[in-house]
Parts: C-alpha cells; sequence; structure tokens
C-alpha cells in the first residue's frame, strides 16, 4: 500500500485516524493497521477532516471507544461505520 | 554511536550548558523595569521578566525560590544579575545560584531607587557579559547532555508521529546515559494505571500515582464542567482529539516502548539518582511545564506539536517537531523537524528518531532552533495557589 487514507495504532481498536486531507462522505479508504501491518478498507459515511477519527464498527450509545488498544470514552450516541467519531458524539469517562 | 559527542560549555559544578547566557534575573514583579533596563544597556544579557514574587507563603513560595534558583543555575546560563525590591529574598536567591560555582551578583531597589541600581547593575552585567563570550566550548559526551519533553497543541498525529518520534529518540539515549525528563500530570489522565507500570521501581510507581491522584484532586474540587475545551483545549479538539484519555495515551508514546522512569520529581525539582528518564509533576501549559523543566537543569528541549504550538523558552533551547503536513506546510517557521513523512508511510520511527537525534546534536552544537530564530522566550512562574 502506497499513503494509506487513514492509521490504526492497534488491531483492537474501533477507531482509525484519518491521515490525509479532504476525505469526503461515500469515499472508499484504505487503512494500515501499524501494529500487524494489516490493511483493511472502510466506506466513509461522513467527511473526515485530516486527524478526526472513523469508526471502524458499528457502536451504539454507551460503547468504549477503543484507541491505542485502550479504552479512551464512551460513545454518547450511536455511530455507523464510516461516520465521524468526535465530541458530538463521544465524550470521556473521567472528569 | 557510543562515542557520541557534543561541543557545550562546561560549568564550574561539571554541568554541560548548550548556550552561554548572561540572565538578568528579577526577584519579583517590582524589578521587571530594572532587570530590562539593564538587558537593554548591556548587549548579550538577557531579562528574564515575569509575575511574582511578593507575599508568597509555604510551597509556593519554595517553589518560587526553587524555579528562580534553578533558572540561574541551568548550565545554559554563564553568569547572573539578580534584582530585588529588597535585599532579603534577593540574597536568598545569590546565594543559591552561587552554590554552583557561577558568578552572580544582586541588588536591591530599596534605599537606591530604579536609576542607580540600573547603573550598578549594568556595571557588572557587563562586566559578566564580556566574560562570558570568551569561554569556549569544549568536547563532551553525551551522557553530560539533560533532555526535557514535552507535547503541546497536540492532535492524532502527535500520537501517531511526533510523540514516537520522540520516545524512539529517549529508548535510543537512554541507555547512553542521557539524563530526561517528562511532566504534565493532568495530562497522563486516562493511561495513568499505563504510566505508573513504566516505573523502574516499586517506589518510583508509588510515588507517580500519589503526585498523579494529588493533581486530579485539586482538578475535581476546581472544576465547572468536564474541562472540555481546557483540557483538552481547544485547538486539540480541532485537531481531532475527542478526550483526554486518548490525549493521555498519545502524549505517553514520548517516553518510548522500553524506557521506564527512576524517580518522580516535584516541579523544577534538580534530578538527584543518577543518568535516566525522571517523571516530574507539571502543568500541561507549555510555557510553565518547560519554565520548571529548565529551573530543574535540563539543557535541550524536545517539543512535538500537531497543531502547531509556537513556544519557546528563554534559557532552554525547544526543538520542534510535527507529523502534522498542514501544519509543516503552514507553520513551517516554527518546525524544526518535519516527521508527516510517517503517515505516508515514507518514514518509520526509527528513521524519524535518527533524524531527531541529529537535529538535537547540531542544536546542541549550536544550531539555534526556530523558537531561538523567531525570539520565542516564554518565563512562565508555576503559581500553587494564592499570595498572602
Amino acid at each position: 500500500m502506497s499513503t494509506p487514507h487513514f492509521l490504526v495504532h492497534n488491531s483492537k481498536d474501533t477507531v482509525g485516524v484519518a491521515a490525509v486531507e479532504g476525505i469526503e462522505a461515500g469515499q472508499e479508504l484504505q487503512g494500515w493497521v501499524m501494529d500487524t501491518d494489516a490493511t483493511i478498507t472502510v466506506k466513509a459515511l461522513d467527511s473526515i477532516p485530516l486527524g478526526h477519527k472513523v469508526a471502524l464498527r458499528d457502536m451504539a450509545s454507551g460503547d468504549t471507544v477503543i484507541k491505542y488498544g485502550h479504552d479512551i470514552g464512551r460513545t454518547i450516541a450511536a455511530i455507523k461505520k464510516g461516520g465521524h467519531v468526535h465530541v458530538h458524539n463521544t465524550k470521556t469517562k473521567r472528569w | 554511536m557510543s562515542d557520541m559527542t557534543f561541543h557545550g560549555y562546561r560549568r564550574e559544578n561539571g554541568r554541560v550548558g548548550i548556550r552561554n547566557h548572561v540572565i538578568i534575573l528579577p526577584l519579583d514583579d517590582l524589578s521587571n523595569a530594572a532587570c530590562e533596563a539593564v538587558a537593554n544597556n548591556i548587549k548579550g544579557t538577557l531579562a528574564l521578566p515575569h509575575h511574582y514574587g511578593r507575599l508568597q507563603f509555604g510551597e509556593d513560595l519554595d517553589l518560587h525560590f526553587r524555579t528562580l534558583i534553578g533558572t540561574g543555575a541551568n548550565p545554559n546560563v554563564a553568569a547572573v544579575v539578580v534584582i530585588g525590591i529588597e535585599p532579603g529574598w534577593t540574597g536568598r536567591v545569590v546565594e543559591g545560584i552561587a552554590a554552583t560555582g557561577k558568578p552572580v551578583q544582586g541588588f536591591a531597589i530599596e534605599r537606591n531607587g530604579d536609576l542607580k541600581t540600573i547603573m550598578d547593575a549594568s556595571r557588572v552585567a557587563q562586566k559578566y557579559a564580556q566574560w562570558a563570550s570568551e569561554l569556549k566550548r569544549v568536547e563532551c559526551p553525551v551522557s553530560d547532555l539533560w533532555v526535557s519533553v514535552k507535547c503541546g497543541e497536540s492532535d492524532t498525529t502527535s500520537g501517531l508521529g511526533s510523540n514516537p518520534t520522540v520516545g524512539n529518540f529517549i529508548d535510543k539515549m537512554d541507555p547512553r546515559g542521557v539524563t530526561s525528563c517528562f511532566g504534565e500530570t493532568s495530562e497522563i489522565t486516562g493511561a495513568e494505571m499505563v504510566c505508573k507500570e513504566r516505573a523502574a521501581t516499586p517506589e518510583a510507581a508509588q510515588k507517580f500515582i500519589a503526585t498523579w491522584n494529588a493533581y486530579n484532586e485539586m482538578i475535581e474540587r476546581h472544576k465547572t464542567n468536564d474541562l472540555s475545551e481546557s483540557q483538552p483545549t481547544k485547538g486539540n479538539i480541532e485537531g481531532g482529539l475527542t478526550t483526554i484519555e486518548e490525549k493521555a495515551f498519545g502524549n505517553l508514546e514520548k517516553i518510548g516502548r522500553k524506557t521506564r522512569y527512576v524517580d518522580v520529581l516535584k516541579p523544577a525539582e534538580t534530578p538527584a539518582s543518577g543518568p535516566g528518564l525522571y517523571f516530574m509533576d507539571t502543568s500541561s501549559a507549555a510555557a510553565e511545564c518547560v519554565t520548571l523543566q529548565a529551573a530543574a537543569g535540563f539543557a535541550v528541549h524536545l517539543f512535538p506539536t500537531g497543531q502547531g504550538n509556537v513556544i519557546g523558552n528563554p534559557i532552554e533551547p525547544v526543538i520542534k517537531l510535527t507529523a502534522n503536513p498542514r501544519t509543516a506546510r503552514e507553520m513551517s517557521e516554527h518546525i524544526d523537524l518535519d516527521v508527516s513523512g510517517i503517515l505516508r508511510r515514507e518514514m518509520n520511527y526509527d528513521e524519524a528518531g535518527d533524524a531527531l537525534i541529529d537535529i538535537t546534536m547540531r542544536v546542541c552544537n549550536g544550531r539555534l532552533t526556530c523558537a531561538e530564530a523567531l525570539g520565542h522566550r516564554e518565563f512562565v512562574m508555576t503559581k500553587l495557589y494564592q499570595s498572602a
């Protein structure tokens, strides 16, 4: 694979990170899973700005979001695979 | 690379600096004007104005003195002129710095006024500046190098690229006897148990978790919401970081994959357990943290950024790196090392770490950082609570 559209830290992660600018809804994305060197594909449901997260699976409201192989917070709305994961649908479990 | 060396200034106490500053250090807010006047009179000197130093007490006062004395004692500083409103506390700072053996002299404004103080202090500052200008760099083993790390305006590219690059640097330099330091207590939140496990000893692990608990209790006491837009910052969120937990795991990438921290330091405390990685209890605000690390004696700072924090420090050169291609493109004058190739799979962590070692050694040998060239000299004292 040449330049990936998104990167995934750990094969357990439920989100990937957009590594290129200008990802649009409907685009087929290629992702690189960094710990296993695997390539995965996801169809973007939303535009995903550089550095923002894309859901790698369907998530229900209240689900734990996994990144770096660890718990990074909980969803506060259902998110479809390919959707934009950020402050509008995900919150900290701390503070 | 085991014989890696750099050319630095070996000070009277054996510590090695990579810069040769003569600083004009105010004890308190009232003495800033006189210090700036002296620095204006005498070329090659640098005033470090700040906001505090009056009616502080207890632990907060101890930290004030530790920060000022530590700043003067830093090996990047050749000599110091201290100016305070009165002679008592001024003398305390002078005495603390004098313990290093470097030239230092204090001046008090009361009973003299600004003008006489500025004249007397300028005469000494001139002598120091001309003396320091003849000091020579000497070849030093890399084990004489003290490196601090802290990230800022992070985004998800920090955890993917620039922070692991710093981690690769730490993993490669720690076995070479470098002394290093990370901090940002609140920014470990969510990853505190992972960080605890990275301690070299059970004592260091206990000390870390007690330090983290105390900071978290302070946040719980004062918070009015979940800290969204403060920690993570508005810039972090713009860059795609959603929660403090996500930011914390990215932050921890800076300490590498195998290096373990040997001890936990109070803010601005100088490491005393020999070479190795240390955790310091600090705020996660860039200038506050770097000021404390510089006051602990660190000579060069590695600063990964995502969205483009522009911080510098008056005495400790700050090397900036980013893996965000947009930041590298739009803010190139602030970026000493572009590792955005990691995101494109054109560069791996090993190559990025080697590139960071290379630019760091060049800065240690005298190359100006972007922040130095642009005149960024943020000197921000940490204040623990209100003054009396």
